[in-house]
């Protein structure tokens, strides 16, 4: 087995500008956000980012690179809206294809199937038909047999990624993913719908210990999907990254709270050790 | 069918005549306290489903329904674990199980609203124009999955004419008049039992399926109502008050299922 293991900023320098990039975990949970400010380090832009949103599309839209965006929706969680996807959005900067979550899903397994599309109920009769005159819709050739009728579909498309970006909680060096938490997210799906696909992960362990008393449902991503592995110990921060540690709230807060080119300014302007002594600062001037 | 001045208490509740018109009725039940009861009465009848209240004032609600009269449902911790009445674990549902389960039809949603209109669409999108919207706010998220798939209630804490809207600005929640216009695959699992308010109880049993007042909560008058929103809403002859929480219900609201205090904050009175 290979040996992917690279640094954020080697995984970053693989992408280019105009890719469409899937972005794992959702709203504000499990993040790929140690990538995620490595692509704000660089000058990659003019991004196609598909995301179940929280700050890394908040972050990416502040800084400018997203040309279009893919989402059901853009949150903090525990805090409802995320200020910077709002602000994008109210300043006409961002172009959004706006989907809902489940449509979203089946875009992700159609491109994992390699499958041009998949049919969805979800969708008909709402705006999303609306605001995207591009999705068409795909009637049953079987009869219904309760109506009698041939039902019509949303044709969701499959939403084929260029590189997809995501965080687990352990990995090995060949790019074989864990998560303990509660919730895989689609983190799986975004890798399968991926051209490459970036692991970050709390902590690189070896293949025996990484298997080991794991229950082998919990063994989410697959190396053979996998093109590079970043051993970011917090590169969550600040979404949770359930056991390893939980949301950031005070942090979130600010980020939520503070003009952008200020928090860029003082959180960013460095590589991700220097962010991390800037959080420890900032923490403890909070006490 | 006609507005009529207060309401008629007998129709279907014990709710005193003539109740002071503060939000604490003559029984000391708060408005929270209907706001709940009306949320809980969303599930009843429901079976073994999931409940998937969104907002403080549902999620009383939800369980308040399971401990007493819809002691099937099934309740998460608000993320991927499903959670029992005695607060046990019992079961692993993760987002991409529980997107399954929407499609499955066996769950019924109560979510939040930042605009409705008189045929139900919803709205959490945006305010204005989609294309360059006044007021970002969360995106459809699962409304459209929601709404076509299992039944969708709505629970509105601030019940205004900014709300209550003659039409949504985008459609998230499909509503009646959208589903029956895109056809059978729209209307065949579509359902909204109930939108539930500070001021009320709303439902859509009227011929064009329009919206109708079908509780007030004690202390709200039918006036109070239509001032505070932006459509015409079909007014029974005999509008009944939300009916009264059994003292079982209220020491469980009360000292079991929200001790705090916290629903307060969230429905003032």
């Amino acid at each position: 087995m290979g040996d992917k293991t690279m640094t954020a900023d080697e995984a970053v320098s693989r992408l280019e500008s105009g890719m469409t990039l899937g972005i794992g975990g959702w709203g504000s949970r499990r993040k790929p956000m140690a990538l995620v400010r490595a692509l704000l380090r660089s000058t990659i832009t003019d991004l196609t980012v598909v995301s179940y949103g929280g700050p890394d599309v908040g972050m990416l839209a502040a800084a400018g690179r997203i040309r279009k965006l893919v989402a059901p929706f853009a949150t903090l969680d525990s805090i409802p809206l995320e200020p910077h996807f709002r602000a994008a959005r109210e300043s006409g900067s961002l172009e959004l294809m706006e989907i809902d979550e489940a449509m979203f899903m089946w875009g992700l397994r159609a491109a994992a199937n390699r499958l041009p599309f998949l049919p969805v109920r979800a969708g008909i009769g709402s705006d999303v038909m609306r605001v995207n005159p591009g999705l068409r819709t795909v009637t049953s050739p079987y009869e219904d047999e309760s109506t009698g009728g041939y039902e019509t579909f949303v044709a969701m498309p499959a939403l084929r990624l260029d590189a997809a970006l995501v965080h687990v909680n352990r990995a090995d060096r060949a790019g074989n993913g864990r998560y303990l938490g509660p919730d895989p997210y689609f983190d799986d799906l975004f890798c399968e719908a991926a051209r490459t696909a970036y692991v970050s992960c709390e902590r690189i362990v070896d293949t025996a210990e990484l298997t080991k008393a794991a229950p082998p449902q919990t063994l989410l991503i697959k190396r053979l999907n996998v093109s590079g592995v970043v051993e970011a110990p917090g590169g969550a921060h600040f979404t949770s990254c359930a056991p390893d540690h939980d949301r950031d709230e005070a942090f979130q807060r600010l980020y939520a709270s503070m003009p952008w080119p200020e928090f860029a300014g003082r959180f960013l302007a460095g590589d991700e050790q220097a962010y991390r002594t800037a959080v420890e600062a900032w923490h403890e001037e909070q006490t | 069918m006609s507005a009529v001045p207060g309401a008629n208490p007998g129709a279907t509740s014990g709710a005193a005549p003539g109740a002071p018109r503060s939000g604490v009725t003559r029984s000391g039940v708060t408005r929270a306290e209907y706001c709940v009861i009306a949320c809980a009465e969303a599930w009843r009848g429901d079976g073994e489903v999931l409940a998937s209240p969104m907002g403080l004032i549902p999620s009383i609600g939800a369980r308040l329904a399971r401990r007493t009269f819809s002691p099937d449902l099934l309740l998460t911790d608000g993320e991927a674990l499903l959670i029992g009445p005695d607060g046990t674990p019992e079961g692993w549902l993760p987002y991409r199980q529980h997107l399954a389960l929407v499609t499955g039809g066996r769950r019924h949603v109560m979510m939040g609203a930042s605009q409705i209109d008189r045929f139900g669409n919803q709205n959490i999108s945006c305010v204005g124009d989609w294309e360059r919207p006044t007021r970002q706010l969360l995106g459809v998220r699962g409304g459209p999955v929601n709404t076509l798939n299992n039944p969708v209630s709505y629970w509105v804490p601030r019940h205004s004419a900014r709300v209550f809207v003659p039409k949504v600005d985008m459609i998230g929640g499909v509503g009646y008049d959208s589903a029956a216009a895109a056809g059978p695959t729209a209307t065949r699992f579509h359902r909204i039992p109930r939108v539930v308010s500070n001021l009320g109880v709303f439902d859509f049993a009227t011929g064009d399926r329009s919206m109708r007042l079908a509780s007030l909560h004690p202390g709200v008058t039918v006036e109070e109502v239509a001032a505070a929103t932006g459509f015409e809403l079909t007014v029974p002859d005999d509008v009944p008050y939300t009916r009264e929480p059994s003292p079982a219900e209220l020491r469980s609201i009360r000292e079991d299922l929200d001790p705090k205090g916290l629903r307060d904050r969230e429905v003032k009175g």
